[in-house]
């Protein structure tokens, strides 16, 4: 790699789950579309580059079908409501608000006429996920030149109306308006009876931030009254007339296979079916109690091979390192100059080891899907970031093509990267297919702890020379297990060693909100307090002088000064900084901490972050992402970790799993750094990896000890 | 095992046919198609699924149907009267205190047990009665900004109304 660090990061595929996108075969054509939404106008936003098609499948084109490679559709109907169709799908990120004010603003119609279809595979377009970060830049600018060019489209139809020219006309408030004759069309009456449809592949100019008058705006929840009141219907909510609850039989441990089984006496519960497919088995039962009897009563031995606990974590994870690339192909070593030469020149040295345990995502919502077939078509109702990966795992798992499978993804309680995979849809099609009925499975907690996937665990080692002035000489970094993302340093440094060391993971892990950023960040921004005070400088001075990156600076800036750097705390408390540059955002987090020696207590007492991701399309929702990432990135930085042995995790309910609760949580403050120069960037992963840091530094200020392994105080501060 | 075959529910009398062991928050859910409560953890710990009985804020997931008799049960469902949503319902839309919101039916039942014994609440005190409810997305500051929010407007319209 060059010196310069490269700031355009792609998007970086989840490492572990994703397999490529499906082809993608289109069932609607152009007329039955109209039959289906009534008359109107129809556009649909094609992706015209590579980049973009990593995120969409190719459409099979036929004469009227529409084109491939459709990244969203819009139509505006006789009845003045317009409908947008996404593959992306909402899990309280609040896209579904945010989308709707990128459409309503080229569109110029009010919000409340905006209805989001999402995540349905069979209405909406081939979609990968939702994740990475990945809805503001990549989803709202397609939407926005959809529904600029659907605004065109309805200016053009009023020009001709009035056979004058179109450049006189303006659009607002859901009408055409000519403003020198004052004459004024709606939409509506403009499309009635219309069937139009438009392409779109090139560059729609868009309305420059600086002149926003919807996004930019805190706009509440758009559908906020259904989660006040209880109506809101989420995936575990979802009912069929005539249907089953099922349960699954899990294995004892991890990789377990079936021995013996007698079903026999779960048979006997009236009402309860047993299914059993090779390792699979499961029950459906009128409700899901009886079901979760039926399980219990059934007789299984199951056979496993000895696995290690999480007391061997770490050293299992280096011994089992492979030399081997990241599984899709992503860079995972970067060099520049000589790290041997300039570490032999420098005038300070310092090497250490971080480590970070497997964490649990713990959605409040578990998984929970409702099945139901209707010959060889399948329909799933499931809460998952990937509803066309779904679709092609459920596809795979029951040999039928993919077009006979629907999934559709109602609002979900929560997903954090932990619900990329369809296991729950699986099981309960599989379920329904015996039963003939339409199945619902709701994961227990147990399961949901137990039977998703972890965030990886990991291992780093940095080590760095310093020149005399505190200029960072040589750096390298390895990271064991945890992940590629966010690994490589934003610091100018002239001679870089990075590289990611892929190993064999002793539990089934996956992507969790920012990935492997917060365990690279949680090291190097350790390791860059470990620095400053090597050479007796301020952390934050010490980070600016090694920093070039206006943007990551400024945010550095904002934080110090709005948290206080440097100003008087209390004997027992602890300032810490900890930032970085992750999904195309700029964090800087600063932390004060309390530490009671006595009884080892760390409470953290104040959280300040700086956040810059492009130009703001909604404030509030932005310091509801940020905020929400910090109270998160508490229980992963104080105390979460999944216990396990031989297969089996040991602490697998909130009972056992200590997650953030009311007292944990801080006096939160967030500045904003809203750039209308550049374009939006997601929030919803950047912000977090700015908080253990901040953390971890802030204790060594406030103790002199210094923690490297999240989490840092599981059992409070030990006495060191 | 003994049968129940009634619940008062949101001031109406409901016909069921459970169990005496089976959860309340069962029944509601798949009997009565009250779905807003929520199944979260089944073990008491998440709040997810508190209703009120007799106006006390009781986990529905780990209360037997068989224990609640003839007591008045309340799910986020009974909180609006009409169109016309309860203040705390209004402030948690106000504060914007949720984002995927499947805590909320919860908070905000714990939040109106929680007023009713106690006014005005100073954020330790809210904090303390709210330990007991998981937010996964870490709205916990808006969700103490929403009951201070809902107390006051509580509090004016007592006033108002002069009682």
């Amino acid at each position: 790699m060059s010196g310069k660090p490269d700031f355009q990061i792609p998007l970086e595929p989840e490492r572990y789950e994703l397999s490529a996108p499906p082809a993608y075969r289109f069932e609607v054509d152009r007329r039955e579309f109209f039959k289906f939404l009534g008359a109107g106008i129809l556009i649909v936003g094609v992706l015209k580059n590579a980049h973009a098609l990593q995120e969409s499948g190719a459409v099979r084109r036929t004469d009227e079908s529409l084109p491939k490679e459709i990244g969203a559709w819009l139509h505006l109907g006789e009845n003045s409501v317009v409908t947008v169709y996404t593959g992306k799908v909402e899990v309280g990120q609040n896209i579904r608000t945010s989308l709707s004010q990128c459409v309503a603003e080229e569109l110029h119609v009010p919000v409340n006429r905006i209805q989001m279809v999402m995540g349905d595979t069979q209405l909406t377009p081939f979609d990968m996920g939702t994740f990475g970060s990945r809805t503001t830049p990549t989803m709202s600018p397609q939407l926005r030149k959809v529904a600029a060019a659907a605004r065109d489209l309805l200016i053009g139809l009023a020009a001709a109306e009035w056979q004058t020219d179109r450049k006189r006309l303006v659009a607002v408030d859901g009408r055409v308006t000519d403003p020198g004759t004052k004459r004024s069309l709606e939409y509506a009456v403009l499309v009635k009876g219309q069937q139009l449809t438009q392409t779109i592949s090139t560059e729609e100019p868009l309305i420059p931030a600086t002149q926003w008058t919807v996004q930019g705006q805190s706009l509440p929840k758009v559908d906020g009254r259904d989660f006040v009141t209880g109506k809101h219907r989420y995936p575990s909510d979802q009912k069929l007339p005539e249907m089953l609850h099922g349960k699954i039989l899990r294995p004892t441990s991890f990789g377990a296979t079936l021995v013996s089984i007698d079903t026999h006496e779960a048979e006997q519960i009236p009402g309860v079916t047993v299914v059993r497919d090779g390792n699979f088995v499961g029950v459906v039962a009128p409700n899901a109690e009886i079901a979760s009897r039926a399980v219990a009563a059934i007789r299984a031995k199951w056979k496993a091979e000895p696995q290690p606990s999480n007391k061997e974590l770490f050293e299992y994870l280096k011994k089992n390192a492979t030399a081997g690339k990241d599984p899709t192909g992503d860079a995972s070593r970067y060099e520049a100059g000589s790290v041997e030469k300039a570490q032999a020149s420098a005038d300070h040295r310092l090497q250490q080891t971080y480590t970070v345990s497997y964490i649990a995502h713990a959605p409040l919502e578990p998984r929970a899907a409702l099945a139901q077939w209707s010959g060889d078509n399948l329909t799933v109702w499931t809460g998952t970031q990937r509803p066309f990966g779904v679709r092609s795992e459920l596809a795979e798992a029951f040999r039928i093509p993919e077009e006979s499978v629907r999934v559709l993804m109602p609002d979900t309680g929560s997903g954090y990267g932990g619900k990329h995979t369809g296991e729950a849809a699986i099981e309960a099609a599989r379920l329904a297919r015996t039963a003939k009925r339409p199945v619902k499975l709701v994961w227990t907690r147990e399961e949901a702890f137990t039977w998703a996937y972890f965030r990886p665990a990991g291992v780093i080692e940095v080590s760095s020379g310093l020149r005399g002035d505190g200029t960072i000489a040589a750096w390298e970094f390895h990271n064991y297990n945890s992940g590629a993302a966010g690994i490589r340093t934003y610091y100018d440094i002239a001679n870089q060693r990075i590289e990611f060391h892929p190993s064999r993971s002793p539990l089934r892990q996956g992507s969790y909100r920012a990935l492997a950023a917060t365990a690279n960040h949680f090291a190097r921004e350790s390791f860059m307090d470990e620095l400053a005070h090597l050479v007796n400088m301020d952390p934050l001075e010490f980070r600016l002088k090694n920093l070039k990156n206006e943007r990551l600076r400024a945010v550095f800036e904002a934080a110090a000064k709005k948290f206080g750097w440097g100003q008087a705390k209390a004997a027992s408390h602890g300032f810490g900084m900890g930032g970085g540059f992750e999904k195309a955002g700029n964090i800087a987090t600063c932390a004060e901490v309390a530490v009671d020696r006595k009884s080892g207590e760390v409470k953290v007492l104040r959280v300040l972050s700086a956040f810059e991701c492009g130009a703001i399309v909604n404030p509030d929702n932005l310091r509801n992402q940020i905020e929400g990432s910090n109270i998160m990135g508490l229980g992963g930085a104080l105390f979460e970790a999944i216990e396990f042995e031989n297969g089996r995790v040991l602490n697998g309910r909130f009972s056992s799993y200590r997650v953030p609760r009311f007292s944990d949580v801080p006096t939160i403050e967030t500045v904003l750094l809203d750039r209308k120069d550049i374009p939006s960037a997601g929030a919803g992963e950047c912000p977090m990896v700015g908080l253990a840091p901040a953390i971890g530094n802030a204790i060594f200020d406030a103790t002199g000890v210094r923690l490297r392994s999240l989490p840092m105080v599981p059992k409070g501060l030990k006495a060191a | 095992m003994a049968q129940v075959t009634k619940l008062n529910v949101n001031g109406s009398s409901c016909t069921i046919d459970a169990d005496a062991d089976s959860s309340l928050l069962s029944v509601l859910r798949d009997q009565l198609d009250l779905t807003g409560s929520k199944y979260g953890c089944g073990e008491g710990q998440c709040g997810a699924c508190t209703v009120l009985i007799d106006g006390s804020p009781r986990r529905s997931c780990i209360t037997p149907v068989g224990l609640v008799g003839q007591k008045q049960i309340t799910t986020i469902e009974g909180l609006a009267q009409g169109d016309r949503l309860h203040p705390l319902q209004e402030a948690f839309l106000k504060e914007a205190a949720m984002q995927c919101a499947y805590c909320t039916s919860g908070m905000i039942m714990t939040a109106v047990s929680l007023l009713r014994v106690n006014p005005n609440p100073s954020a330790a005190d809210i904090s303390h009665s709210m330990e007991g409810n998981i937010c996964r997305c870490g709205t916990h500051p808006r969700i103490v900004a929403a009951i201070q929010r809902a107390a006051k407007t509580m509090n004016r319209s007592m006033k108002e109304s002069g009682q």
